[in-house]
This record gives C-alpha cells, sequence and structure tokens, in this order.
C-alpha cells in the first residue's frame, strides 16, 4: 500500500460550511478518485480555521500552501495543477489587500503571523470527529498528569500560579474560584461550562468547541477532578447545532476510550458531562441565571452572596467557568504555571481569543499573546481598515463592553487596561468600526440589545434601558433636546450602580463609553441635528451636486423608489420627500463623476437645490 | 472499543501521531517527483506510488514524498531529486520502480547517493 502524501485541510466551521465547504469536499473528493489520487490524497475536514473572511478555504499539507474563496468549478483546476503534477495554483492563493503579489505559504501570511496559538493549537489541524487526531497532538497528556502525578489542591495550587484568569468577561482568577468550591463540606460539587455566548458578532467559543472539542473536555475532567466533582454540565445555545453535534461526538468517543464515565483511566476518579441546550438568553451568561436555567426555572439572577461556588446548581457548590478558562488548563498542566506565566503581561496571563469582525480587511478569529496593542491586531494581523478609510473606534466585550476611540490604539490589550479605558475584556468580541460609523447610532444599537435581553427582575435595568433607548433613538431621529445627554449619563451611573447582575451594572457601558469619548457626537446630533459620520438618516439627505454630473442616468435607473428625477444628459435631482436614503444612487454614481455627496446639518440645510432637471450643455451655457 | 489503560493510552498515541505526521512533523528529508505534463507520459505517476510504496512500507514517517513541475530535462524523465538534509539536492533520471526503490533504500534510508542513476548533484548547475 502507498503511503498518503497530501492531507488537504479543509476548513468546516460554521462560517465556511454557511459558505459551502461541504461541497467543496465533495468536488474535492470526486475530483481526486478521478485523477486516480486516492490514497495518497486524502481530504481531512477540521474545524474554523480562522481566517473566515477567505472560506472556503483549505490548506494543503504538509505544503503549507493556503487556498481561499474556493468555487466548486475550480476544484478540478486545483486538483491536477498542485496535487497531480505538484505546481500551486497562484489565482486560488491569498492576496493581501491592495496588493497584487500572492502569499502561499500559511506561515507567511500576515492574518497568521503574529498569532500565539495555545488554545486553538490543534484548530485547523484535527479532525474534530476523530479522538485520536487531539490525542496524537498531547492530547489527554495533562489529564494523565493530573490524576497520576497531582493532587487535587496541587492541580489547584499551578493553575493560581499560572495566573489564569476568566475568558468569559470578568477576568476572576479561575483557581480562587476552584479552590472555594473544593473547600466546602457537601460532598456533592457541580462543574459548569459557560457556552452561553451571547455577544453580537462574537463566536470564540463555538468555533472552540466545532475545532477542537476534546480540549475542553480534558480541561473540564481536570477542573473536576480538582474541585471534587462528579458531573459536569456543558451550557450550550441550542444555536449553535454543528458545535453540539460535534461535542456529542466528542463525549461518546470519550466514554467509549474510558476517558469519562466510572474511574477514568483505571483510576479512582469518576466524572461525566452532559450537554444541556439554551434557547439563547444573553441573561444566561450570568453565573446564577444559567444556573437556573438547568434547573428547569427561568433564567433570573439572584442576589449574591452567597456565590455560586458556595451554593450553585441544585444548591451544591458549583464551579461555573467559560469555555476557553477550561480549554487553558490542560495546557497549563502539561506545560507547566512557569511557562504559561511567561505569556502575557503582570496581571493577565497567556492569550485571548477575539473575533475579529466590523470595518476590517480581515475578518477572522484570531489568537493573540495578552498585552498586544490594538493597533498590532487591528493593522498587522488585520491588515487595517477597507477602501483607506480612517480607524475610528474599536468596540470590545461586546454589550458590556465600551468603545475606544482611535486616540487609544497603542493601548495593551488586557484585564486591567480595558477596564481603565472604560471598555473591557468580555468573552473576545473585537468590532472594528470606521469614519462611517456613527457612534451614537452604535449605543443604540447595543442599549437595544440589552434592552431586549433584560430579565426584567431589576427596575433600573428593565426600565432603566427602555429610558435610555427612549431618549438614543431620539436624538438618532434629530429630535434631540438640551438635558439629553446629561440625562443619558446619570441614568447610565443609576442603573450600573442599582442592577443586580452583570448584564444590568455594564449594560450602560456603551453609552458611558461613547460620551466620554465622542461627546462631540452627541452635541452634533442635539444642537446642530448633524451626524458628522453621516449616517443617521433623519440627519441627513443625499445630493447631486448640479457641477458634477454628467446625465448618465444611472442614479435615476437604480433609485428603489423612484426619487431621482431627470434623463440622460440632464442633471439630475433627488426628490427628498420621496428619497428613503437607502445609498443606492451614491453606490452606483461612477466613480469619474462622483457627483452624490451625503451632507447633514447647516450643510444639508443650506445647499442649493435645483427645482426641476436641466440639460447640461444648457446648465454649462448658463455657467 | 474497550477502556484504555495508561499505557494503552500512550502507545495509541504514537500510533495516531505517525498518522498525521504530514500535518506538521519533522522530516529530514524529502524526494520531489517531476510531474510536469512529460513527466507523467514517461511514467512519472508509477515513480511517486513507488516512492510513496517504500515510504509505507519502511515507516519513513521522516521522509516526504512530493511532486513538483517539469524539470526542464524532459528526455531523462522520470525524474526525481532527492533533497536530505545534510546534503546537495541530487537529481536522478530515466527512473524505474525499481531504481526508485534502490534510491529510497541506499541514498535516502542510507545516506549513499547512487551514483549511477545521478543526472545532476547540486542546485541546478549539475546536468
Amino acid at each position: 500500500m502507498a503511503a498518503r502524501r497530501i492531507e488537504l485541510m479543509t476548513c468546516a466551521g460554521t462560517g465556511c460550511v454557511a459558505s459551502g465547504a461541504f461541497n467543496i469536499r465533495e468536488a474535492l473528493e470526486k475530483e481526486i478518485v478521478n485523477r486516480g489520487l486516492q490514497g495518497e490524497v486524502a481530504v481531512v475536514t477540521t474545524g474554523c480555521n480562522g481566517f473566515c473572511c477567505q472560506g472556503p478555504l483549505l490548506v494543503v499539507m504538509p505544503d503549507k500552501v493556503f487556498y481561499g474563496y474556493l468555487k466548486v468549478e475550480d476544484i478540478p483546476l486545483l486538483v491536477e495543477e498542485h496535487l497531480l503534477k505538484g505546481r500551486p495554483v497562484e489565482k486560488f492563493m491569498f492576496v493581501p489587500p491592495e496588493k497584487k503579489t500572492p502569499v502561499p505559504l500559511i506561515s507567511d501570511i500576515p492574518f497568521f503571523k503574529k498569532q500565539v496559538l495555545l488554545v486553538l493549537r490543534n484548530k485547523g489541524i484535527i479532525d474534530p470527529e476523530q479522538i485520536w487526531d487531539y490525542i496524537a497532538r498531547d492530547g489527554y497528556v495533562a489529564l494523565e498528569k493530573a490524576l497520576t502525578q497531582m493532587t487535587p489542591d496541587e492541580v489547584i495550587e499551578e493553575v493560581t500560579k499560572a495566573g489564569l484568569r476568566g475568558r468569559g468577561g470578568a477576568g476572576f482568577p479561575a483557581g480562587s474560584k476552584w479552590r472555594l468550591t473544593r473547600r466546602q463540606g457537601n460532598p456533592i460539587k457541580y462543574l459548569i461550562a459557560n457556552c452561553d455566548e451571547g455577544d453580537p458578532g462574537a463566536y470564540m467559543d463555538r468555533s472552540l468547541l466545532e475545532s477542537d472539542p476534546h480540549s475542553l473536555i480534558e480541561g473540564m475532567i481536570i477542573a473536576a477532578y480538582a474541585i471534587g466533582a462528579t458531573r459536569g454540565f456543558l451550557y450550550v445555545r441550542t444555536e449553535y447545532p454543528l458545535a453540539i453535534k460535534r461535542m456529542e461526538i466528542a463525549l461518546t468517543q470519550a466514554r467509549e476510550l474510558g476517558l469519562l464515565g466510572e474511574k477514568i483511566l483505571g483510576m479512582p476518579f469518576s466524572f461525566d458531562i452532559e450537554i444541556r441546550q439554551g434557547s439563547g438568553a444573553f441573561v444566561c451568561g450570568e453565573a446564577s441565571s444559567l444556573i437556573r436555567s438547568i434547573e428547569g426555572e427561568s433564567p433570573e439572577p439572584r442576589q449574591r452572596p452567597p456565590r455560586t461556588a458556595e451554593v450553585g446548581l441544585w444548591g451544591c457548590p458549583t464551579v461555573l467557568n467559560n469555555v476557553e478558562t477550561l480549554a487553558n488548563v490542560p495546557i497549563i498542566i502539561d506545560r507547566g504555571a512557569e511557562w504559561f506565566s511567561g505569556i502575557g503581561t503582570a496581571t493577565s496571563k497567556g492569550t485571548k481569543i477575539f473575533s475579529l469582525v466590523g470595518k476590517i480587511n480581515n475578518t477572522g478569529l484570531i489568537e493573540v499573546p495578552m498585552g498586544i496593542t490594538l493597533r498590532e491586531i487591528i493593522y498587522d494581523i488585520g491588515e487595517g481598515i477597507p477602501g483607506k478609510k480612517a480607524f475610528k473606534a474599536v468596540q470590545t466585550g461586546g454589550p458590556s463592553g465600551g468603545c475606544l476611540p482611535a486616540s487609544m490604539i497603542d493601548l495593551p490589550v488586557d484585564f486591567d487596561s480595558l477596564v481603565e479605558a472604560g471598555s473591557m475584556m468580555g468573552s473576545g468580541g473585537m468590532i472594528i468600526m470606521d469614519e462611517e460609523t456613527c457612534m451614537v447610532d452604535v449605543a443604540r444599537f447595543f442599549i437595544q440589545f440589552t434592552n431586549d435581553e433584560s430579565c426584567g427582575k431589576c427596575t433600573t435595568c428593565r426600565d432603566g434601558s427602555d429610558a435610555l433607548l427612549e431618549v438614543l433613538t431620539r436624538i438618532t431621529k434629530g429630535e434631540g433636546k438640551e438635558g439629553d445627554i446629561e440625562f443619558l449619563g446619570e441614568l447610565s451611573l443609576a442603573i450600573g450602580d442599582a442592577s443586580l447582575c452583570g448584564l444590568g451594572t455594564s449594560l450602560p457601558n456603551p453609552v458611558l463609553s461613547t460620551l466620554r469619548y465622542f461627546k462631540d457626537e452627541y452635541l452634533a446630533h442635539v444642537q446642530e441635528k448633524r451626524c458628522p459620520a453621516l449616517v443617521c438618516k433623519n440627519l441627513i439627505k443625499y445630493y447631486i451636486q448640479p457641477g458634477k454630473c454628467i446625465g448618465c442616468h444611472a442614479c435615476a435607473k437604480n433609485c428603489p423608489v423612484g426619487a431621482v428625477k431627470g434623463e440622460a444628459k440632464e442633471i439630475h435631482i433627488i426628490d427628498e420627500t420621496k428619497c428613503t436614503k437607502c445609498g443606492t444612487c451614491l453606490g452606483v454614481c461612477p466613480k469619474k463623476a462622483s457627483a452624490i455627496v451625503k451632507l447633514s446639518g447647516e450643510e444639508a440645510r443650506n445647499v442649493t437645490v435645483l427645482k426641476y432637471p436641466i440639460p447640461i450643455v444648457k446648465a454649462a451655457a448658463q455657467a | 472499543m474497550a477502556k484504555l489503560t495508561l499505557e494503552e493510552l500512550r502507545k495509541g498515541r504514537e500510533d495516531a501521531r505517525s498518522k498525521i505526521h504530514l500535518r506538521g512533523g519533522e522530516f529530514k528529508g524529502r524526494v520531489i517527483v517531476h510531474t510536469g505534463t512529460c513527466g507523467i507520459s514517461a511514467g512519472a505517476r508509477d515513480i511517486v506510488l513507488a516512492f510513496l510504496n517504500q515510504k509505507e512500507s519502511r515507516s519513513a514517517n521522516d521522509i516526504l514524498v512530493t511532486t513538483s513541475g517539469c524539470a526542464g530535462l524532459c528526455s531523462r524523465e522520470p525524474m526525481a531529486t532527492v533533497e536530505m538534509m545534510d546534503g546537495p539536492p541530487v537529481k536522478y533520471g530515466d527512473l524505474t520502480a525499481e531504481k526508485a526503490a534502490r534510491i529510497f533504500e541506499e541514498h535516502i534510508l542510507g545516506g549513499r547517493i547512487v551514483q549511477e542513476y545521478v543526472i545532476g548533484i547540486g542546485s541546478e548547475r549539475g546536468g
């Protein structure tokens, strides 16, 4: 039999699956047979590769050649040229933004270069549905070490010394939580992995489950051994079907091999994990709400203390950690606390996974060392803002976080620096905004989200978010009044002070941080009825500059509501009573003319608009 | 599948490692079969398979068998270049499956260049 010589690491994370990864896989398998390459060339289905904007994508191993934006019809050429004849195909390779030369090797692509892969060390390299792929990459080595060479207290000590802090939001030291639970007298203890990932634009935990489920399982077994739990739960959103499917397969395989269940690896320790699906309530990200949801109650947070580490699931001491936190545990046990704490900053150790999204050239999932600057993330890994537009702000921490302005681009990204700057690490959503983003509108968007998601228990959160939303909506509609800005600030502080759980206490952050860094935008909306970013529809108008219109009629032809008037070779005008401000005309106006602009405030009010379309020749003669 | 003992886990890990070695192992050398159109028509595909068979039967996971386009000496196809970490690249020509087996054994595993099949030693100058 011949050995395999090529493996095609085909990304099948949710993003790539949505863009057709399974069709690509099928086409590859078919074409490999057509070319008689079966046996020597194999297709391997992996979890999320991370470079999501390039999907569907694959990496040819051992050549390390990266191909993106693949289409089914590209596959015959790819198989013939690269796999049969050994000639990598340039046209499917990655080309950096605004450059022409393709970068063949994945290791040379800037998006991957500055990343440090600990938690995501297996992404794109293993098939998540094959437990032996994980084991081959030193999987379950840490479990073996913990069960055979360490006492539970030593495991806790190692995690404490490593400085592992919770990756779910607040950054609470994991070791302290574990120790508190271990010390409780109740012999029944529980472990919960929180995969209730609810931040808009965030998908770190989902990808981890999809690409390397066993790293979470191994972390959970070690954590359970440390705290003395025999039952564990993975709380995951039902809207993550692929992650749940892969997790179920992984759990079954782990049970079959005796890595879960009675007497794990023949040692006197038993533990098993159940999946509990939540139906997607943001408040379940909060520990006591999540616990109530597992108990079958409606997810409302409760007063603390006692902490869930003391009184948790069904009244028993419970450790609840985020998925990413637990996935760090095998690395710490395997490599040691000293090695782990060598990565990161003084108070934030290790790495953090972010989903880099928004107005950025390279969107995807990244893992970077704590302390990396925003500039490195945005310009080195993300390769800047599309269309050479200016970077305006970055939103971290989801709806509980805040917006940081461009002036803070050299801020190191760690738990404490972000909090000091008025935002937070959160679970790792990172939304990049360019100059065409209105910060008041962003604040309104996030408050609308938390207003929807508030469980309603606390008046400040329930009614306070209503009031914030109402004022913010008014301001973006151009109906802002004197005193609105002060009201937003005061109400935000009250909501933060008087709400019970993390949802309420942090929901004003998008308002507070935008008030802190972008107050001029609020003032422009309220006082001048002007949206500086030209976003808020009620405050802008589309205007065809008579001197620049070339009479090509493209705007009129494409306007969905017939608001543009004029015939070919006439200077066109926009009927403001009909215009819905969809922006189609701006998009189709030829670049050489660039006749259409957006205006706001005084400029919009004072501009002279033609009463009816006039022929261009006549206009020139008049001039 | 039966529940694993510690020993079985360790043993299984070694086997599993060799199965995924293409995804990031250390390689001490590689053999590149020239599979341009001319190479394939001269029988280069059989040479690829011959080297792969050798690799498999000798469990030589630290050797890569790979392909590249035409080497520019079409009359001597099928051709292959052997690049070992500690030696110059060596081009062999007019290959057959038997010759490939001998090159694998003597040069790749044994470190002794098979002089009688060589058409050039060193980068792009020897031929």
